[in-house]
């Protein structure tokens, strides 16, 4: 195989719309922390960028299909942060997400996503059959499940959700049959009483909250009609940028983070919301087209899966804020702040450009 | 066998494009359903949301009296918010809460659940009129309980130990039954309304307008930015007729015996001094009274809530006797009536008695002048008989009895003036002659008011000329304050003024050494009166009931004038159970004394001078100390005053 691999393959275009959606994200992190004790993150948050744009290019310096021959190593790696942090993680506010390492803190769970992606495609590219069996759809399941479960015990709902596209894209892609996807969704059906049990009480109440969010206003109901009211008063002009009364009175929670998209919303309307929703439709498509133009198999698969993992982000953060899901804790990728999330996010573009750039080598 | 570079499926990749799509399709729409759809609704959430309208809670108006000195006023109050924004589990912190305010905390809860309808910025009043330490308690808790805030506003300061209770009455919050009135339509919950008294009477002029305040609250409850504000506009002030001194000296008269002293001014109505007792202290009112003392104050049977002087309906006795001189009189039957009283007298075959029986005298040939003074009942019964019940009827109706007087204070009771057609319609029979004989000497079915038989006696003693009562100045009242209920402001009954010589002379040897009252006299004032003594329960029953104990002893009435003729003050007081008239002439005759060393210390001159306003406090006792005085303070004056005997007029013999 020829091994020459030029930075003019690089997928320009994406890195483009990528840094615009950014951007957006600075300038609103910027807004929605003006006069409060978080002023000054979107300066961290362009820091991250930065550094995210960095590991970026290393990324996609190493070839990827060497990272798939070591990516045992990694998983098992992964598995073992995912002990760590049950076992020494930070507790913040109830759960342990979060090791302190000098002075950051990181969430493993984070890149142990991105470790799926790479696990997930390296067993699909290997797979021999033209149809799905039983027991890869098993195997399958349990290199996503295991970290799953350790993450619903720290525990984290929204990131263990988050997991799951990655399986689902890989099943899909990997020519599941139509018989077999009912199976286990009946049984999930199923096990999904048995499944509220396992909910911890919070958990339980963000879920009734959705679902009748007036019975607690005060409570868990609150940051339901909190996001909607900002959102819906930002009409279709939006009420300018730091402007938002939703967000500056502090009504909003967490508006540079998880309700990003929410101050957004109010600030700049329904033609701003539009406009960062099909920014991230481009960079969605034009992720798919990398996938379909990725030199194998497995290339294709690792692409899919960080398409997987971005749209699966994107529905449920929006959703949460526009009053269609729940509230989960689930950043938006690109736009909220935080440093794991903006990290995660340029690696696996890193990868998806190191796929790229060996379109040709075949 | 798939080769390890076997493309994926492109129809695959191709159906997730559209489910991305799908999805994108779906936000989209979320949002247009939120920002173009309902974007009015949500932005007026917001406006809710941010900006916060602050009560400002105007000052009741000041009560003052006739000459503008303050009778009540406000003080500056601390009340206890609970702020129902700040996201906090209310019913968790009712624990703490309750402690700090020495409240429970299931009263917390109730009140947190009965204005669970309310939006939610809108603060709930949990106490009013805290302590300093309560509020204390609140200043050190802000970080760790920042749902509770304070609001200071103005509250009623009444003179303390009910003086002068029953006629300013008091303030309380206004009730769900009343907001459902019409006449409230503009009140809110948690407003404070007069429940009694003159503050009910002119709640609208005294209550003021709330004003308000927008502000631009943070989720937290700061306020960020003031947007406008609309002051408050405070209550009138109100001006009575009562005189403070006059009202000092009917209090202390009474002293704490059972009955009530009114004063009035007969020539115009005003009201000089009105007293009840037992009385209690609206104090205990201007904030919200623990159930159990309201529990304790309405089950009294001594009825401490009820203005005596225009809601107790008592028989006024021998009183009614100068109603009976006027009908006589004018009827032309008394002039030469001459009856010779053997202690008693048969009328349709029932003998009765005479009160003089019990001195073990007759008061023997007794003409209309010695009836009145010596108080014969064998005058009187043969006056009844004569006249008949339709004639009598007529003028105790004419002079305001059985109707109400139409005096501005709420909840006037009309009394009973019986007579043919009353006993038919209520109680369908026929009047038997015999009861005539009784309501002669003003038993039997008769009821009155302390303020019926002080207009009626001081009418009478005015040439019958009878105003309305009133506690406020017609005049001071702003357009849109009625006055009070509806009935003529005087009325006109003729009388000779031969007949009028013979009662006010009459009147006024009662309180001389031939009459029923002499320890009442007051040396050099021309005081004048009728006395009366009731039966609250007829002889036989009260055999019956009491046992012989002293339960149901007789009402002593009294009402008095000065001068005799023309008077310039009418008093009348109630001795509930004090036996005789010449107790209750006693108590009378102070508050007449009182008036008149008054005029004597204001020339003429300047009682007609506009009194000049004396800013002072209010009215209220001192301190009770342990020592035998107690200071009272009514103005810039302070009154030493013996805590007990009250000395009444000069121990006279008791004569009767």
């Amino acid at each position: 195989m020829a091994r020459y691999v030029s930075f003019r393959d690089f997928d320009w275009l994406l890195l483009g719309f990528v840094l615009l959606i950014c951007g957006i994200g600075v300038t609103e992190i910027y807004s929605a922390t003006l006069h409060t004790k978080f002023a000054g993150a979107h300066i961290k948050q362009i820091y991250w960028i930065l550094g995210g744009v960095v590991l970026m290019f290393a990324v996609s310096l190493i070839n990827y299909q060497a990272m798939l021959e070591q990516v045992h190593w990694m998983y098992i790696a992964s598995i073992a942060s995912l002990m760590l942090v049950l076992v020494f993680g930070q507790k913040y506010l109830g759960a342990r997400r979060w090791v302190k390492i000098g002075g950051n803190h990181f969430q493993p769970s984070e890149w142990v996503k991105l470790i799926l992606v790479l696990a997930v495609a390296r067993y699909f590219a290997d797979m021999r059959q033209k149809e799905l069996s039983w027991s890869d759809f098993i195997k399958a399941g349990m290199i996503v499940g295991v970290p799953m479960l350790m993450v619903l015990a720290q525990p984290d709902l929204g990131t263990c959700l988050t997991y799951l596209p990655i399986a689902v894209m890989g099943l899909f892609l990997g020519e599941v049959r139509l018989k077999q996807a009912l199976t286990v969704l009946l049984l999930v059906g199923l096990m999904l009483p048995l499944g509220w049990h396992v909910l911890k009480p919070y958990q339980r109440e963000r879920l009734t909250s959705f679902m009748n969010p007036d019975a607690d206003k005060q409570g868990s109901g609150y940051q339901v009609i909190q996001s909607q009211i900002a959102v819906g008063s930002g009409g279709i002009w939006g009420k300018g940028t730091a402007k938002g009364t939703q967000t500056h009175l502090a009504y909003l929670p967490v508006p540079q983070t998880d309700f990003i998209f929410a101050a957004f919303s109010e600030e700049h309307g329904f033609v701003g919301a539009l406009g960062v929703l099909l920014l991230y439709f481009i960079v969605l498509m034009r992720l798919t087209q990398n996938a379909q133009t990725a030199p194998d198999r497995a290339g294709t698969f690792v692409v899919m899966g960080v398409v997987a993992v971005l749209s699966f982000h994107i529905l449920v953060n929006v959703g949460m804020v526009v009053g269609f899901m729940p509230v989960t804790g689930i950043p938006l990728p690109l736009m909220s702040y935080g440093g794991s999330s903006v990290v995660f996010m340029f690696l696996a573009l890193g990868i998806v450009m190191n796929i790229r750039m060996r379109r040709f080598v075949n | 066998m798939l080769g390890r570079d076997e493309k994926v499926s492109p129809v695959r990749l191709t159906g997730v494009q559209y489910i991305i799509l799908g999805i994108f399709l779906l936000l989209a729409y979320g949002l247009w359903r939120l920002q173009v759809m309902q974007q009015d609704f949500y932005a007026s959430q917001a406006e809710k949301n941010r900006i916060r309208n602050v009560p400002i809670l105007a000052p009741r108006g000041k009560i003052l009296d006739r000459e503008g000195r303050t009778i009540v006023d406000n003080y500056p109050s601390f009340t206890a918010l609970l702020l129902r924004d700040q996201g906090r589990d209310l019913n968790a912190d009712a624990v703490p809460i309750a402690q700090g305010l020495h409240t429970t905390s299931e009263e917390i809860r109730s009140r947190v659940r009965h204005f669970a309808s309310m939006p939610q910025y809108q603060p709930i009043f949990l106490k009013e009129d805290i302590t300093p330490d309560e509020l204390a308690f609140i200043e050190a808790h802000r970080n760790e309980l920042p749902e509770l805030d304070t609001i200071m506003a103005y509250r009623r300061l009444y003179p303390r130990k009910g003086f002068m209770a029953h006629l300013i009455g008091y303030v309380g919050e206004v009730t769900e039954d009343m907001l459902n009135q019409p006449q409230f339509e503009f009140y809110n919950p948690g407003d404070v309304v007069g429940v009694s008294g003159v503050e009910k009477q002119y709640n609208q002029m005294l209550m003021g307008k709330n004003g308000s305040r927008r502000s631009v609250v943070t989720s937290r409850g700061k306020e960020v930015q003031q947007l406008d504000s609309t002051p408050a506009v405070p209550g009138e002030q109100l001006k009575l007729t009562v005189d403070v001194d006059l009202q000092i000296a009917a209090e202390q008269a009474l002293a704490d015996k059972n009955g009530a002293i009114v004063a009035m001014d007969p020539r115009k109505g005003e009201i000089l001094a009105m007293v009840s007792r037992p009385t209690f202290d609206p104090n205990n009112f201007a904030v919200r009274i623990s159930r159990d003392e309201w529990n304790k104050l309405v089950s009294d049977e001594n009825h401490p809530l009820l203005n005596k002087a225009i809601q107790a309906q008592l028989a006024p006795g021998s009183v009614f006797k100068i109603i009976m001189a006027t009908a006589g009189l004018e009827e032309g039957i008394a002039q030469d009536m001459k009856v010779n009283c053997a202690g008693g007298a048969s009328f349709y075959g029932r003998y009765f008695k005479c009160w003089v029986t019990s001195e073990h005298r007759v008061h023997g040939v007794t003409n209309i002048s010695k009836a009145i003074y010596q108080s014969c009942d064998v005058f009187f019964y043969t006056l009844a008989e004569k006249l008949g019940i339709g004639r009598i009827a007529k003028y105790a109706t004419a002079l305001g009895l059985g109707q109400k007087t139409g005096i501005d204070l709420p909840q006037e009771v009309a009394g009973v003036m019986p007579s043919e057609e009353w006993k038919i319609r209520n109680f369908k029979q026929k009047w038997y002659a015999g009861e005539t004989i009784s309501v002669g000497i003003g038993q039997g079915a008769v009821a009155v008011t302390p303020i019926q038989l002080a207009r009626a006696i001081g009418g009478v003693a005015s040439g019958g000329v009878l105003q309305r009562p009133h506690v406020a100045f017609p005049g001071d009242f702003p357009g849109n304050v009625l006055p009070a209920a509806d009935m003529p402001d005087e009325v006109r009954v003729p009388i000779d003024p031969a007949n009028w010589q013979i009662i006010t002379d009459a009147m006024a040897n009662v309180v001389n050494p031939i009459g029923t009252a002499p320890s009442a006299h007051l040396e050099g004032i021309d005081f004048a009166g009728k006395t009366g003594s009731a039966q609250t329960i007829s002889n036989l029953a009260k055999a019956r009931l009491a046992n012989g104990k002293t339960k149901f002893k007789d009402n002593g009435w009294f009402v008095g004038v000065e001068p005799r003729r023309n008077p310039e003050i009418v008093v009348c007081a109630l001795l509930e159970e004090g036996e005789h008239g010449y107790l209750a002439a006693r108590v009378a005759s102070q508050v007449i004394k009182a008036y008149v060393e008054k005029q004597n210390r204001r020339p003429s001159k300047m009682a007609s001078r506009k009194p000049e306003k004396v800013e002072i406090r209010g009215v209220w006792n001192g301190r009770a100390d342990a020592d035998q005085s107690e200071t009272l303070h009514a103005g810039r004056l302070v009154v030493d005053v013996p805590k007990k005997p009250w000395p009444l007029a000069a121990r006279a013999p008791r004569v009767n």
